[in-house]
């Protein structure tokens, strides 16, 4: 299992066990964790599970890719460190992953 | 929505049209639909506020694999509605593409009233509610305050283009949408700015090319960074402030047009009287009947203990449907139980024999 922990835009946050394989927004969404809306069911085609990655934790997780980059256009408030939950699997080296929540998933 | 499909919704009423069924939502369920009816000697016309039908599956994952269509181990979003448009192609359904009906109301006699937002009106037996998650309409940006411009400065579609001549635009996307207009409203506007969040753009790649052309002209300027706040008052939009990778920049302009993608929302439905649970239209699971006679509701937009959301089960609830609005169009007609394979009658429908 890895520990991933989501940091909501009041400050409060959820850890939550993730099991290797599954995706972060899976994650979320089995964990009920506020702002994950993931409307699409984690085909690439709502981003409405758009998070931003922690900055010590972005080379871990990598970059989008192209597809993913075109669904980002259509998140608000998208950063350099933004990424769409259902296009991170997890593994066993992201356990202690940060992700935090945006204000709104549009 | 490209934008000629966005130019046909002015297609110019032709009077009432008087039938027996009528199916809002052109998505997998409502195409199917128009099979069961069919093969039961009901005609369907289809209305769909999207300029294509297909629903979800082709306005949201055309492209991506589904794999739980029986008998299809694997077919595209795009591919199962083609396939739904062939096999209802013998009963010659008629669509009514880019329009939202508006209203549906009771007749004295029992039958149903509908129009659109395009002026059509429907007189019908029977309403088939196969609206998924409500219209599909454009993304509203969640800029504060945006809401006050809407109509004024804001706007999500091009009706008019006059409406647009000599305006300070500014359009936001990347995709189609946003290129389509940038090239078709740059000749009229007053100034023109395209704002995207990277410079990379999803649109084809000819109008990407053309909008590049004009940007080296200087006709068209192209901001790369994303809008996070409007200014103005009583809806008039003066500025728009620019969050860019270094800093912010204020852009002057008095119309913003925001090409965010669409999304589902339940919209005129909900005013229906169908007694609606969390969006959702109760039924029973026999008929999938409303609790209004002859509204019946299938595939996403209705519920009941156990429903699942899936294709599958749309389909499945359409032919229990039909059942029930074969007695509903033809009162003395008994209904015969056959199949396709055998039943010649069937067959000649369907145009094999
Ligand atoms: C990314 C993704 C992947 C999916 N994968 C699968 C899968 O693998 N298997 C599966 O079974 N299901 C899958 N689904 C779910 C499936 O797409 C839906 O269950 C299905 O589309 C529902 O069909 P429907 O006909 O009920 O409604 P929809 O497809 O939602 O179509 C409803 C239509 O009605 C129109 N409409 C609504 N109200 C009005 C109005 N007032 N006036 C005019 N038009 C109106 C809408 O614009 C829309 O086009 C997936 C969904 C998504 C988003
Ligand atoms: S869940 Fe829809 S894009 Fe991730």
């Amino acid at each position: 299992m890895a520990k991933i922990t989501f940091i909501q835009p009041d400050g409060t946050s959820q850890d939550v066990e993730a099991k290797p394989g599954a995706t972060v927004m899976e994650s979320a969404k089995l964990n009920n964790i506020p702002g994950i809306e993931a409307e699409c069911g984690g085909a690439c085609a709502c981003a409405t599970c758009h998070v931003y990655v922690d900055s010590a934790w972005r080379d871990k997780v990598g970059k989008p890719e192209a597809m993913e980059e075109d669904m980002l256009d259509f998140a608000f408030d998208v950063r350099e460190e933004s990424r769409l939950s259902c296009q991170i699997k997890v593994t066993d080296e992201l356990d202690g992953l940060i992700v935090r929540v945006p204000e709104k998933q549009f | 929505m490209t934008m000629s499909e966005t130019h046909s919704s002015q297609a110019a009423p032709t009077g009432t049209v008087e039938t027996d069924v009528v199916i809002i939502g052109a998505g997998p369920c409502g195409l199917f639909a128009v099979f069961e009816l069919g093969l039961l000697d009901i005609k369907s016309h289809v209305i769909d506020i999207l300029p294509k039908v297909g629903g979800q599956c082709s306005e949201l994952y055309p492209e991506k694999p589904i794999y739980d269509i029986p008998g299809l181990p694997i077919v595209t979003g795009q591919g199962l509605t083609d396939r739904l448009m062939e096999q209802i192609q013998p009963f010659e359904p008629e669509f009514h593409l880019n329009q939202q009906v508006n209203t549906l109301t009771r007749l004295d006699d029992g039958r149903f009233s509908l129009s659109t937002d395009a002026g059509q009106d429907f007189i019908t037996k029977v309403v088939v509610v196969a609206a998924g998650g409500g219209s599909f309409t454009p993304k509203r940006p969640p800029l504060p305050g945006i809401e006050d411009y809407e109509g004024t400065s804001v706007f999500y579609s091009v009706r008019k283009m006059e409406d647009f001549r000599g305006k300070d635009i500014l359009i936001v996307g990347g995709g189609d949408s946003a290129l389509d207009w940038v090239l078709s409203l740059q000749p009229i506007a007053n100034s023109l700015t395209l704002v995207h969040r990277r410079d990379d753009f999803r649109a084809a790649p000819h109008s990407v090319e053309q909008m590049r052309q004009l940007v080296s002209e200087g006709k068209v300027e192209l901001k790369i960074g994303q809008i996070t706040q409007l200014n103005g008052d009583n809806g008039q939009m003066v500025s728009a402030n620019l969050k860019k990778k270094d800093g912010e920049e204020v852009l002057e302009a008095n119309t913003m047009l925001p090409f965010f993608g669409l999304t589902m929302k339940l919209g005129p439905i909900a005013d229906w009287g169908l007694n609606l649970h969390e969006n959702l239209i109760p039924v029973d699971t026999e008929k999938f009947e409303s609790s209004e006679k002859g509204i019946f509701a299938i595939g996403d937009i209705n519920s009941y203990p156990g429903k699942l959301k899936l294709i599958l089960s749309g389909f499945h609830e359409a032919a229990l449907m039909s059942q029930r609005v074969h007695h509903y169009v033809y009162p003395d007609k008994k209904l015969l139980f056959q199949y396709t394979t055998s039943s010649s009658n069937l067959q000649k429908k369907l145009g094999v024999r």
